[in-house]
């Protein structure tokens, strides 16, 4: 059997799909998120030793690390919608960065509030000009200037490449994050912000995180497609197949 | 379950961190749901309109 990819490029046949993935992947998303909470908060140690000791709100990991790299992650996603739609002009690409942009910037928020609540206890102070703490502030910026600029345009379509460039400009920021804690040389420059080693973690640890980062990961699609769903609604709201889905019987009743 | 939440005395900074996540989670869900519902209310409302004979 082949499946046609391309017959779910336009809205109207994605639309109801959307509407079928959006309860599946909740689902999963809530199953893995509690999973991923009881292991982490139940099967862990309540102190970690070693050269980076750290005592109970070291748990914050769960939900900060997750958060962290879902905010890079959807940018890519973001800006890869956008280069897919400047490239082909496919108006369901744009619309996909539009539906995923919240959800990061939600998700880049969450980093930058868990990180403060975290670097309280273990470096004393909530907020440093560190490297990374820095470039995930301008991250949440970006996708707050993608959002304002695409609202700031009346016409939707010259909105979305308007947009989809400053999301793609902005994609430099992404291995900026990634690599900011690489300091070759600690008398140079010092950076706040530990190395994540996923090696040497405890492996309780390691898969509560990676459980509750696949459980947000899924959440994202949920969300994403929900939105999704509604932006469509409202770009094609003139187009025949949106109008006799929203008030069918209102229309024969009439006639 | 008193030492469950008291975290080692963390307490702020670990039900902080999450209570914020489950908030901001929360808001989103509600808000989808909410927009979902009215985009389709506003829509049917003009489709009827329209079948009526009204403005065009």
């Amino acid at each position: 059997m082949q499946l046609n990819w391309f017959r779910f490029a336009a809205p109207a046949n994605f639309y109801p799909l959307a509407g079928r993935l959006v309860p599946i992947f909740g689902v999963i998303a809530a199953v893995t998120v509690l999973i991923g909470l009881y292991w982490g908060f139940f099967e862990t140690p309540d102190r970690l030793g070693g050269t980076n000791p750290q005592k109970e709100y070291y748990r914050i990991i769960f939900i900060h690390v997750p958060a962290a790299w879902l905010s890079m992650w959807l940018y890519v996603v973001l800006a890869g919608w956008c280069a897919i739609g400047l490239v082909f002009n496919t108006r369901l690409s744009y619309m996909m960065a539009n539906a995923v942009a919240p959800t990061g910037a939600l998700f880049t928020f969450l980093a930058l509030w868990t990180g403060a609540l975290w670097g309280r206890p273990s470096w004393g102070t909530y907020w440093d000009w560190d490297p990374r703490l820095t470039s995930e502030l301008i991250l949440f910026f970006l996708y707050i200037g993608y959002l304002a600029l695409h609202s700031a345009i009346d016409d939707a379509r010259r909105a979305d490449k308007a947009a989809a460039l400053l999301a793609l400009v902005g994609l430099v920021c992404v291995p900026v994050i990634y690599w900011s804690i690489n300091c070759p040389d600690p008398n140079q420059c010092a950076a706040l912000h530990q190395r994540s080693s996923l090696t040497q973690m405890e492996p309780n640890i390691l898969s509560a995180m990676l459980t509750m980062t696949f459980g947000l990961w899924m959440y994202s699609f949920a969300s994403a497609f929900a939105r999704l769903r509604g932006i469509i609604l409202e770009r094609e709201a003139e187009s025949t197949w949106v109008q006799e889905l929203v008030a069918p019987a209102s229309r024969e009743a009439i006639r | 379950m008193t030492e469950f939440f008291a975290q080692g005395g963390y307490a702020f900074y670990v039900w902080g961190a999450y209570g914020m996540a489950l908030l901001l989670l929360a808001l989103e869900i509600v808000s989808l749901v909410r927009r979902q519902r009215t985009i389709l209310a506003r829509i049917g409302r003009l489709v009827r309109m329209r079948a009526r004979g009204g403005e065009q």
